[in-house]
């Protein structure tokens, strides 16, 4: 054991025992940080606080809520919504934050896709982050059921029933995911348990690796440009902090961080007071029905653009049904987010407006996926249906062609 | 500068996306249906000019509906158990304490006439369905009668608060025979297993109507359920706008009954945000003049 001698303060006890103080610089005042970057770096923070939020709304939901058919609907708008106090204030903050958070991530995403923050590098930042989308997309739905609302219950009908397109296995694999032959109690239950336990830790690891994967290749900044962060460290350290291009998280990063935090939550707290019924399907204060069927099904607008890539197919192709070819539209749109990093085939970390073919890329994908969203809830009918088409194949087409197109760019950069 | 283009850019597309998904998407699915009514101008067999007299339409009442109705207010109780009534009728008939305050005069001088058409119930109620009513219709009788008969009415209605619990008196009143509000413990008069039968499914629970449905839905639906809801056998009830102001109002009070205090509570959090973001900024300010 080390040696210990009587500590002078509180902070040299902690320091002795703990190590304190380094970890507070590797955590904090010696992490460097790009200088050249704007506020869409703040989203990360923005998601811990977010996440943070969740977590302690859930826990406050969690000591109410009553995983079962015949109670839920009644524990979550009657008991939390009515009796307990401020139980009205989680849940909304629940609610909102659970769909506010996807929004963030999509920025998030946009913003590292955007900057080419997912290059030769920093692959494994993109892969975590990537997962921890999957992870929140697996969160999200299996909260969604929970109160055991209308929607809820044909949204968990459908996206279950998804898994009997699935060759061989299919029905075999529905019944086992759902518990029981239709939606019921088993499912009910065991989607509670994946969203209160398995899924949050799954995510609390995913984030740490997450962080963990961002301290070797640094974060990217506005410019794209690389620099020898030590020798920039050390500049700063020196005190030549104007000339520095680095600057420490703590205080000069997180400053600004908290700032983009104050101006989002006053944002986020008009939806939770004001607008929280933007979150909440009406179809969904209605208890689950398993024997009416609502008029449209769909899931959450997180989810749009995907289920109308799963959709969009509508008829046969070449001998296969539609159906399977959405299966495999959707599962290839599920997927192809994450090996982005061997796709883009230019090895210039650049900005989109400063690549000459890939600006088009990225603004025709931001268009699509925004035609798949708004179209993914639309009735899919007459023309509604060959939109929906025309944005799946786009989506499809835009990520085949995604090799071919950086491959130019490189030559071309090559040339000059 | 480059900061507030990149933020103009975001909420743009936020912006574009949110209209589809929200207000276009709702319109799409709901299109707009003719709005309330509260005049009851299709219904026009009974002259409703004419000025009725109480003390006739006492005798009337007397002869002809308290051997269905209660009409507690003016002492005459319910001569069956709801149990029997709803037995004998399929639905247990309405004590008329409040019908001269919470229906159109209109409305229940035309109901009075010829209920089924009145309440726009002609699809349940016809000579191919065989279904009969169950109050018969008093076309038979004189307009001048019918309108002694509503003038009754009003005159003994009871009056009821501006409160929650005078909206309570007229949801149970318009809504209360068939219709539970599990979360105000309102339990509907006609026993269940009778008003399967005579509506053909179970009325829903409106405890959460004000959310899944909202206002708006709302307004319309209760002046005239046909125009949202085809074929539903649900009636059209007759009320006047202030009655159903009331309905709504207690459907509100229960189903959302945090409103006052989410939105006096928001107010506060919302300015402490401001301030927050505020002294961030000079923070924030303070802290990059260092580094710029």
């Amino acid at each position: 054991m080390a040696k210990f001698k009587k500590a002078d303060s509180m902070l040299e006890w902690f320091d002795q025992r703990l190590g304190v103080v380094n970890f507070a610089k590797v955590m904090m005042t010696e992490y460097w940080i790009p200088k050249n970057i704007n506020f869409l770096w703040a989203m990360g923070v923005l998601l811990t606080m977010l996440f943070t939020m969740l977590l302690v709304s859930g826990i406050f939901l969690l000591m109410y809520y009553k995983p079962d058919v015949n109670m839920a609907f009644d524990s979550v708008n009657y008991t939390i919504m009515q009796e307990v106090a401020y139980g009205w204030l989680f849940r909304h903050i629940h609610a909102v934050g659970a769909s506010v958070v996807f929004l963030i991530i999509y920025i998030h995403m946009f913003t590292g896709i955007y900057y080419g923050s997912y290059k030769k590098g920093r692959e494994m930042i993109w892969i975590s982050g990537m997962l921890l989308f999957m992870l929140f997309s697996a969160e999200g739905f299996s909260g969604y059921m929970l109160p055991w609302g209308q929607m809820s219950y044909w949204a968990a009908y459908v996206i279950t029933e998804i898994f009997g397109g699935i060759p061989f296995i299919g029905d075999d694999l529905v019944v086992w995911i759902r518990g029981n032959f239709y939606v019921a109690d088993a499912t009910l239950t065991r989607f509670f348990m994946l969203h209160v336990l398995l899924i949050p830790l799954a995510i609390l690891g995913a984030i740490v690796f997450h962080f963990y994967s961002l301290r070797f290749p640094h974060v990217n900044n506005e410019k794209g440009e690389f620099f020898d962060y030590e020798a920039e460290s050390e500049k700063y350290l020196a005190g030549d902090k104007k000339g520095s291009k680095v600057i420490p998280f703590w205080p000069v990063f997180l400053s600004k961080d908290v700032f983009v935090m104050g101006v989002f939550l006053i944002f986020f707290f008009y939806l939770v007071f004001f607008h929280y019924s933007f979150a909440m399907d009406p179809i969904n204060f209605d208890k689950a029905n398993g024997l009416k069927t609502p008029a449209h099904i769909y899931p959450e607008w997180y989810f749009l653009w995907s289920y109308e890539v799963l959709r969009g197919w509508f008829f046969e192709i070449a001998g296969i049904s539609g159906k399977s070819l959405g299966l495999m539209a959707f599962g290839f749109a599920n997927v192809i987010f994450l090996v982005i990093p061997w796709l883009d085939r230019s090895p210039t970390v650049k900005p989109a407006n400063q690549r000459p073919f890939f600006k088009y890329w990225f603004w025709i994908l931001m268009v699509d996926l925004m035609v798949l969203t708004e179209f993914g809830k639309l009735p899919p009918t007459g023309p509604n249906a060959w939109v929906g088409f025309g944005a799946s194949l786009t989506f499809l087409v835009l990520f085949l062609s995604l090799p071919f197109i950086t491959k130019m760019e490189a030559k071309k950069a090559g040339r000059k | 500068m480059k900061e507030f283009k990149i933020l103009a850019v975001i909420l743009i597309l936020v912006g574009i996306t949110y209209y589809g998904i929200e207000p276009y998407a709702h319109s799409v699915m709901h299109p707009e249906v003719a709005p309330a009514d509260f005049t009851f101008q299709d219904v026009k067999n009974v002259d409703t000019k004419l000025t009725g007299n109480a003390e006739n339409g006492k005798a009337l009442v007397e002869a002809n509906c308290i051997a269905c109705h209660a009409i507690e207010a003016a002492g005459h109780p319910a001569v069956m158990s709801n149990a029997d009534a709803a037995a004998s009728y399929g639905v247990v008939p309405p004590d008329l304490s409040h019908a001269g305050r919470i229906y159109d005069a209109n409305f229940l001088a035309n109901f009075v006439f010829d209920p089924v058409s009145a309440m726009h119930l002609q699809h349940k109620y016809n000579a191919e369905s065989g279904k009969q009513f169950p109050m018969p219709a008093y076309n038979w009788m004189a307009p001048q009668d019918i309108m002694d008969i509503v003038a009754y009415l009003q005159s003994i209605a009871v009056k009821v608060s501006d409160d929650k619990a005078g909206h309570k008196a007229t949801f149970e009143a318009a809504c209360g025979r068939c219709h539970n509000m599990q979360y105000a413990g309102i339990e509907a008069t006609t026993p269940e297993e009778n008003l399967k039968t005579y509506m053909g499914t179970t009325p829903p629970d409106l405890s959460q109507y004000i959310k899944s449905r909202g206002e708006h839905y709302l307004h319309s639906f209760v002046n005239d359920p046909q125009v949202l809801l085809k074929g539903t056998s649900m009636p059209r009830v007759g009320l006047n706008e202030k009655a159903q102001e009331e309905v709504i109002a207690y459907m509100e009070e229960i189903g959302d009954s945090k409103k006052a205090e989410r939105n006096s509570l928001g107010i506060w959090v919302m300015a402490y945000m401001v301030v927050f973001a505020f002294l961030a900024y000079l923070w924030k300010r303070k802290i990059w003049e260092e580094v710029h």
